[in-house]
């Protein structure tokens, strides 16, 4: 625990959250907001700064100025307290997620714990806390409602997502996800093990159930950060706002980033489980010089931008689930599907190392 | 004093007090467990100002009372006040979203008091404001819908179809929205001389416009799930509650007044009297896409069968004149005099007169005492008829399951509350 440590940590604590995630969750935004447009055959925002670039800064300042109203009727502590506790788990599970290499010999992860995915399981089910407290404090039946939907379909989406994880931790025998990553580099991607040796068929016989581990994942993860079809809590039409009808201003805009950066870090967490992380073949990593870690630190961006755009695409594209339907995929249908992959992994696993 | 719906529902203190004494001497009107949600008047899936007091047992509807009256203007009072070319304007404003053929369908009901026929031009014009707003009213009946279950984008693909449409309407009648084309015996302008190639350019572009939206939505797993079942009205139901238009033909009750009783010249034109089977939510919306399809065919067979004349009746005792007479000819000008200031001079006697609008059986019954102005004008709004099964179509549901319901009951509360 030295001097350099604790440095190089803080250094990459504020670079992460102020230089990559805030920025990145605004120009999500902007991003949606462009990604619908072009959907939709319309133009989106371009008026403010070139190609309308400027757009997030002017919606911040909007949220800011507005008036930061509390509902007389709301329990004022939890009111206040809920839009917090929205947007920090978000932002504190990336800390586990390699996003790069090494950078001057610093490993590119804030904390590189052996627990990896299960602090990113634990830190990311208190997301539902900041929108079933602010559904309750409100004291208001729409949110009400919405929190209580909430806190139903996030349970039982916890199941699936962390059942449909474990085939990657059996294979790489390692919860730390740079050990994932690493396996990675390896062995070929889960999704498209190309290198290594990429010729031994039981290799790409294994690809099949980390291909329905990884839907099983991205839908739970759509659930997890309440995206269309997933979007129930909300419910525009339904609940005219769902969880966040009595909230304004900042506390508003604070539910925003913190769906976005669920949104985001879900991605990392994607692109790191399946994709490989910050690897791209070819590309060597941060070792052979710095030029090298600050490239594989933008194919990791690229890889979550295009995520993103996935889920962007999905939520422009499909209607919302009913409640009940959503609970009966999750449990009837996600559940068994991610239960029964494991036992088709578990069965693979063996002949895989041969040849 | 328990909390119960009654209390919410009585609209002012005098029935507040009534029903609040009389809930005393109701046991059973105690929620208990239930929640009351007030949903409307101005919430996303209302469509405007319908309230909805939900009775709720977790998230399934046990109870709902439409409250409607948010848009209460008293149209039909007011007609007994202006002759019967001023009430055009006022039916624009009834389903605003079709205004042409609310124009169309209210100048049938005086001409059939007045007893004339306008020539074939006329009519084949006047078909194709029916059925280009047909096309208009379904597209954002279907496009909201959609909206409403979460599928955002087809909504705004319909809108960008409705915004050729529009543009169309302005092109005959000069404006976008409140068209007030038609007047009594007639309409204010032949159609432009660009009018007919552009609605073809339209009608070309809008069938592969259609077929993806239905390509979105009419297979789309979700989409089905949560319109499949929902709000089914059986045939006996459909009847009872005298519903009509898309809905009474998605419980499968073949009934179009186009057909039944064919006015303008529909009998002349060949299309399908499109019906559901099952009267759920989604065979409503497979009508109203089917009957846009139908509309297209019909408006094809105008254009096609397009006859030249004149598009007015020709009595210039109660017509304006053409403006090129009243200048040179004196009698024209006495006419136009008494056309103007007193109205057209109506027949005393009583009508009813009945169109097929794109929401349903919009009729107009006109009791005259002769004169200019009407003694009593009754609008049957399809949507106020069509929303009075909301009460038992409604519990049972979910809450998720309203803005399918009222998406599907495609209704607007303009014509409902008059």
């Amino acid at each position: 625990m030295d001097f350099f440590f604790i440095i190089t940590s803080l250094l990459k604590i504020v670079g992460i959250l102020f230089v990559v995630i805030l920025p990145m969750v605004s120009y999500a935004v902007y991003a949606e907001r462009r990604v619908s447009a072009f959907i939709q055959d319309r133009l989106g925002p371009n008026r403010v700064g070139p190609a309308g670039l400027f757009q997030p800064i002017a919606d911040m300042f909007k949220l800011l100025l507005k008036e930061d109203f509390t509902p007389r009727a709301a329990n004022t502590f939890y009111y206040w307290l809920a839009p917090c506790l929205a947007v920090m788990p978000a932002i504190i599970t990336i800390a586990v997620v390699p996003f790069g290499s090494t950078l001057f010999g610093v490993p590119m992860v804030i904390a590189d714990v052996n627990v990896g995915i299960l602090f990113v399981f634990a830190i990311a089910s208190l997301g539902v806390y900041g929108i079933v407290i602010g559904g309750w404090a409100s004291n208001s039946k729409y949110p009400f409602l919405g929190g209580i939907r909430s806190s139903a379909q996030m349970l039982s989406y916890e199941l699936s997502l962390g059942l449909a994880v474990v085939p990657v931790f059996m294979v790489v025998g390692n919860l730390r996800l740079t050990s994932v990553v690493l396996y990675q580099i390896g062995h070929g991607w889960f999704i498209a093990p190309f290198v290594g040796d990429w010729m031994n068929p039981w290799k790409w016989l294994l690809a099949v159930p980390m291909l329905i581990s990884f839907f099983v994942f991205m839908i739970a993860v759509f659930a997890e950060t309440n995206r269309l079809p997933f979007d129930l809590p909300e419910a525009e039409q339904e609940l005219a706002g769902g969880y966040n009808t009595e909230y304004s201003s900042m506390k508003f805009a604070l539910y925003f980033l913190g769906e976005y950066a669920a949104m985001i870090t879900g991605s990392a967490v994607i692109v790191t489980l399946f994709f490989g992380g910050w690897h791209f073949p070819g590309i060597p990593d941060g070792s052979h010089g710095w030029i090298f870690g600050l490239i594989n630190i933008a194919v990791f961006f690229t890889k979550v931008a295009a995520v993103i755009f996935v889920f962007m695409w999905v939520r422009w594209t499909l209607p919302r689930f009913r409640y009940d339907q959503l609970m009966r995929l999750g449990w009837l249908f996600f559940f068994e599907i991610a239960l029964v992959n494991i036992f088709l992994v578990a069965a693979i696993l063996p002949y895989s190392s041969r040849l | 004093m328990p909390f119960t719906v009654r209390e919410i529902e009585s609209p002012d203190p005098v029935t507040r007090v009534a029903a609040a004494d009389a809930a005393l001497h109701l046991e059973s009107d105690d929620i208990g467990e239930k929640m009351v949600l007030n949903m409307g008047p101005s919430h996303p899936a209302t469509h405007g100002v319908l309230r909805l007091v939900l009775e709720l047992d977790g998230e399934i509807i046990t109870k709902a009372t439409p409250d409607i009256g948010f848009l209460h203007r008293g149209n039909e009072k007011i007609a007994e006040n202006m002759q019967y070319n001023q009430f055009v304007p006022y039916t624009d404003r009834l389903d605003y979203l079709a205004p042409l053929s609310n124009n169309v369908a209210y100048a049938l009901a005086v001409e059939k008091l007045m007893g004339w026929e306008i020539p074939p031009r006329g009519k084949a014009i006047r078909n194709i404001c029916c059925e280009t707003s047909r096309i208009s009213s379904h597209l954002l009946g279907l496009g909201s819908m959609a909206l409403d279950l979460g599928a955002m984008t087809v909504f705004l693909y319909t809108f960008t179809e409705r915004e050729k449409l529009y543009n169309l309407f302005e092109l005959l009648t000069g404006a976008r929205f409140t068209t007030s084309y038609t007047r009594v015996g007639g309409q204010i302008r032949d159609l432009p001389e660009r009018f007919i190639p552009q609605l073809k350019k339209f009608l070309d572009d809008f069938e592969p416009s259609l077929n993806e939206c239905d390509r979105l939505l009419t297979r789309n797993k979700i989409f089905v799930d949560r319109t499949k079942d929902i709000g089914v009205i059986s045939k006996d139901r459909a009847i009872a509650y005298a519903l009509s238009g898309p809905i009474l033909r998605g419980s499968g009750i073949e009934h179009d007044l186009r057909r039944k009783h064919p006015y303008l010249d529909y009998d002349n034109y060949d299309f399908d009297v499109v019906i559901g089977s099952a009267g759920d939510c989604y065979d409503r919306y497979l009508v109203r896409i089917e009957e846009m399809r139908q509309s297209v065919r019909i408006l094809r067979q105008v254009i096609d069968k397009l006859p030249d004349g004149p598009i007015n009746v020709a009595d210039w005792k109660n017509m304006t004149p053409p403006k090129s007479r009243v200048m040179t000819k004196m009698e024209e000008l006495i006419h136009h005099f008494i056309v103007v200031t007193e109205g057209l001079d109506a027949p005393p006697g009583e009508v009813y007169f009945a169109a097929e609008n794109p929401k349903g059986e919009l009729g107009f019954y006109i009791n005259s005492r002769g004169g200019g102005v009407p003694y009593r004008l009754k609008i049957r709004a399809p949507s106020f008829v069509n929303l009075s099964i909301l009460p038992e179509l409604l519990p049972g549901c979910m809450v998720s399951d309203v803005p399918a319901v009222l998406g599907s009951l495609d209704f607007v509360m303009g014509e409902c509350d008059r």
